[in-house]
This record gives structure tokens, sequence and C-alpha cells, in this order.
């Protein structure tokens, strides 16, 4: 469990955020210059905030009224950072046991052979940092951190330097910690999918500030138009259950009151709950179940809000038949035409080449 | 003709142990020096830098005389370790040594501080969160990473010792067998009518030595290099 109620002026950067999570990965979710790297600085106790309070289970780590600041070395919160800042100097097996040398015996919770294992890095031993790939280097990153069994760990956009075949690779990695290792993880990020696939609870922050916080479902969708990004980023998320996973098409079935969601590619295992990160440009309305159309998915809803501009794009919420909302990118024009309005029954329609694999998230047993 | 005379050898093997031993007393106060300018913030921290580099600028004879008030016998530094350790500095090798090591001291603090300074800070935050302390970060870490920068500021003090003579010869005089080094005897030698064989074989032997050194520090700088090609 992570309290965080922490002021620090940096120059005209005047960061203000609290927030607190209580296990499993917490995103801290925002544009660059948000705050989300100082705030990491704070956890991890490389920065001293100018006031305020942070405590990890319930220990303080820092309390500028009490006078309490536990200096980096003993606040055992490991760090990833986003280019691996793997020591040049030592081998792979060195800079794994190098945390280790300072965890005491009682507390060596997570072994060195799993953590190898687990990340695939058998095989890299022996060599130099400078020898690794950029995903062989972010691999070990993260490796060291847990072998020095932290009661934390802050991941400060540990993907952001990788092309999307990395990415991919390490994802469910990461998800394997979360769930094998029960390590609570900060993890920052203003990758949308990512903060959707890995994470329960999320933070967003702007200029300093938390904008918004609270289960991943409730807070985006909302919280990103406000935060001004392109319609691209715009994405919402459904929660479905794994129906069946089609062999003969490569096509995975999810159920959702509303209809059934085909993703591109396998999912999880049968009823196993997942959730689908659905950008708005992805989606099409219509007034009717259409006949003669390639989409495959489509959704029984209820028109919710429809947010206009002075542009010609609008973005409607489509309160979705049970539970949950996609939000559809459209024109004014478009809308207007059809005569959308709240409260108007409407099918969304998302095309299945739109979500695969990387777009869900599959829940933990 | 090459055979020195046991006078020219006795000043080859004192510049040769004033120079290593120099470059040795001064390198842990050097690494210190250029960690803190390097690393830390701190009043008066212009200061600091400024004196470092004073005996770069100052002519070496001011350097030398400013030693000789300072450690002199009834110097108040000079005095107090007399007293307190019976350390004497005045017309001893010893503060020959201390004059070659001051002029050496800013050039073997400039490249330990820039190979410190290279050392991207967020390596000493790695293992910092991995539970290393300062003092086991600055020993892991840092000081592995800097190495390349010790060895080329060592060479440069060693170098700037065995080339000392103003401040040297302010300081401590020109005592042949207690201060007198090569540069000093051939400054003695070349001031007699009959003492160009001896200063042309001392010349030589400073110009094996200055040879020798050179190859010395190509050969480490490119085992370093090496080295670093390895981490990259």
């Amino acid at each position: 469990m992570i309290q965080v109620d922490a002021q620090k002026k940096l120059g005209s950067f005047d960061l203000a955020i609290t927030f607190e999570s209580d296990g499993g990965i917490v995103a801290l979710f925002g544009p660059s210059g948000s705050g989300k790297s100082v705030t990491i600085a704070l956890i991890a106790g490389l920065t001293r905030p100018d006031s305020g309070r942070i405590a990890l289970d319930g220990r303080p780590l820092v309390d500028t009224a009490a006078g309490v600041f536990v200096p980096a070395h003993a606040r055992r919160i490991g760090l990833v950072f986003q280019d691996a800042q793997l020591f040049p100097h030592l081998s792979v097996r060195h800079n794994l046991m190098f945390g280790r040398w300072f965890t005491p015996r009682a507390e060596r919770r997570i072994a060195f052979d799993p953590v190898v294992e687990t990340l695939g890095i058998g095989h890299l031993l022996d060599r130099r940092p400078g020898r690794l790939s950029g995903g062989e280097k972010q691999r070990v990153a993260i490796g060291r951190a847990l072998v020095s069994s932290p009661r934390l760990l802050l991941m400060d956009e540990p993907l952001a330097a990788l092309d999307a075949e990395r990415k991919q690779e390490i994802l469910p990695l990461i998800e394997r910690l979360r769930d094998e290792f029960r390590i609570p993880i900060v993890y920052v990020s203003h990758a949308v999918e990512e903060v959707a696939r890995l994470a329960a609870r999320v933070v967003v922050l702007a200029g300093g500030r938390v904008v918004a916080s609270g289960p991943v479902e409730d807070v985006f969708g909302e919280s990103i138009a406000q935060a001004g990004e392109s319609r691209f980023r715009r994405a919402s998320f459904v929660t479905a259950r794994v129906d069946h996973y089609d062999a003969a098409w490569g096509l995975t079935a999810l159920s959702h009151p509303s209809g059934t969601i085909w993703l591109a590619g396998p999912a999880g295992p049968p009823g196993r709950d997942c959730r689908v990160v659905v950008r708005a440009t992805d989606v099409t309305l219509a007034t009717a179940r259409p006949t003669g159309l390639s989409v495959r998915t489509v959704l029984d809803g209820t028109v919710g809000r429809i947010e206009t501009s002075d542009g010609p794009l609008a973005t409607v919420t489509v309160d979705l038949a049970g539970h949950g909302h996609v939000l559809a990118s459209a024109t004014r024009k478009a809308l207007d035409e059809l005569g959308l309005a709240p409260g108007l029954p409407v099918v969304a329609l998302i095309k299945t080449v739109a979500l695969d694999e990387q777009s869900v998230a599959v829940a933990p047993p | 003709m090459m055979d020195l005379s046991p006078e020219e050898l006795t000043a080859v093997h004192l510049s040769l142990r004033i120079a290593v031993v120099a470059t040795l007393a001064s390198l842990p106060l050097g690494v210190l020096v250029a960690y803190g300018l390097a690393r830390w913030r701190f009043p008066g921290k212009v200061l600091i830098d400024g004196l470092v580099h004073l005996p770069l600028v100052l002519p070496p004879v001011v350097t030398g005389y400013v030693l000789l008030l300072l450690f002199g016998r009834r110097g108040p530094i000079g005095a107090f370790l007399a007293e307190t350790f019976g350390i004497v500095f005045s017309f001893r090798w010893t503060g020959a040594a201390l004059a070659c090591a001051v002029m050496g001291f800013p050039l073997m603090v400039r490249a330990i501080r820039l190979s410190i300074e290279a050392i991207d800070r967020r390596l000493e935050d790695a293992a910092g969160t991995l539970g290393a302390n300062r003092g086991w970060t600055f020993a892991l870490v840092t000081l592995p990473l800097a190495l390349p920068g010790l060895m080329v500021g060592s060479i440069l003090c060693f170098a700037k010792a065995l080339g000392e003579f103003g401040a040297t010869i302010t300081f401590v005089s020109n005592i042949p067998g207690e201060t007198q080094t090569i540069s000093a005897a051939i400054y003695t030698l070349t001031q007699s009518p009959t003492g160009d064989a001896g200063a042309l074989r001392l010349t030589l032997v400073s110009i094996v030595i200055a040879l020798v050194a050179l190859v010395l520090s190509e050969v480490v700088q490119r085992l370093a290099n090496r080295k670093l090609a390895q981490f990259e």
C-alpha cells in the first residue's frame, strides 16, 4: 500500500500530488512534463519533497512534518529506468546480483533463478550490458530490480524506448511479475494500451496535478478527452468474458451483454474476464443493424453524451446494453444526418482488425 | 660518455622517487576533490575550484615561495607538523615531493573530474535504489567507471612532477642528494664551465624517461579505450 501526498517546486514547475494504491499495478498516466518522473523520484527517495508525506505499508518514507526522510538505499524500492541504466562495467550476472548483496538475508523473498527463467535471460548472464539489444537490456534491468526483492517496484516508462515487437515481448513479462511475484508496481506511461493492459487503477497527471484517479474503466475516456489529446489517442475500455477461440479463423469471441466482440488472435482462456481497449476512431455508429458489411462486432446501446467542439468532429459516448460504454469519433455532419441524440438507440460497429491481443488485458486468475 | 656520475645517478633516482611519491600521495585527495567538484553543491565551491587551479596559473616561483611561507620551519603549518608529527618539509626530498604534488594536482583533479562528470548520475541513482549507500555506490560504480580518468590524471601528475623546477628550487633549494632533481642538476651543470657533458647526459636520460612515460600512457589509454569499447 503506497500513499503519496507531496509537494515540490522545481523552477517554474509546481508539483502537488495525492494518490494511493493498494497492491497490483497502479499507472501514472499523463503527457510528458506532467510530473510523472518527479513523482517516481520522490517515491524512490532520489528527490526530497518540499512538504508532504509518502508512506509504504503504513511506514513513512518521508514525512516533512515529522522530519522523517529514509534515503533511497534504505527504502527497498526497485526502480526500472526507461533506458535500463545497467552498470556497464559489470556482467549481466553481477548486474542482477548487485541489489542482492545489499538485501538482508531474511528479506530475500525473490530468488535469482526464477527471475532469470521468467525473463528468459539465462543465456545472457556472462555478457556485458554493452553487447545486449534494447529489449534484452530492459529485461535485465527489470530482473536487477526484482532480485533485490523490493517492497514496491517503480517502472518509469520501461517500454518507451523499445519498438512495437519488443514491447509485445515484455508486456506479458510484466503481467507475470504482477501475478507470480506479487509485487505492487507503480507503472509510468503515456501509452493508453499499456495502461489498459497492465493496470487496475490509474492516476492521471497533468501540469503537476492529479486530474483523475480510480479504476481504469472509470477514469479513461473522459480524462483522455480532458487532457486535450488528439482524437487518435481517445479510447474506451470494455470488460468482456472470453467465450471461445476459433482456431480455424484465428479469432477470439468475447461475450458482452450488448453483443459478441471479435478480436484477431488468441486472448486468455475461456471464462476469464478481460479488458479491451477500443480507440474512438475505430468505432462506427449506425441506427440499425447493418447487412452486407465486413464488420463482425455489432454492439447494442444508447447514445449517452455527445461532445462537440467548433471543429468538424464530435465524440459520442455509447452506453452499451448491460454495462460499460465505448467512445466513438464521428463528424458532426454524420450525427446530424443520422439524427442521433442522447437517449436514442444506436449500434456501435468495431472492425475486428482494430482489436488484437495488443489491445486486450486479461485479468489475473 | 653515457656513464652517469654518482651524483647524476642520485639525481635520477631522486627525481623518480619524488615524482612517484608526489603522484601516489596526492591521488586519494585528488579523487576526493574531483568527486566533490563534480557531484556536490556547497558554498565556496568556486573558491575551492580556484584554489586547486591556482598553481596552474601562478608563476611556479610564487607557488614555491608560498609553500616556503606555509610549510617552512617557521611557517604555521610547517611548524605544527614538525612539532606534532616530526614531519619536516623544508630542504628535504619530502618538500620537493610536496611542491611537485601541488604543481601536478590541478592536472590530476581536472582529468578525474572530467571522467566523473561523464558518468550518468542515474547509474548512481540505480545503485542507490538497489540498496547501495553513498560509500558503496562510490566504490562499486563511480570509482570503477572513473578509472581511466584516474590513470590519465596520475600520468599527467607524474609528468608534471618530473619536469617541476621553479616551485621545487624555491621551496627546498638545490641540495645534491636531498633535493637536487634532474632538472635542478642540469641547471647546476649548465652554470659550470665543465658541466656540458653531464648536462647532456641528464638531458638524454630525461628524454628517455619522458618517452617511456608517453608510451606507457598511450598503452594505458588504449587499454582503457578497449575496456570502454566493451561497455558500449
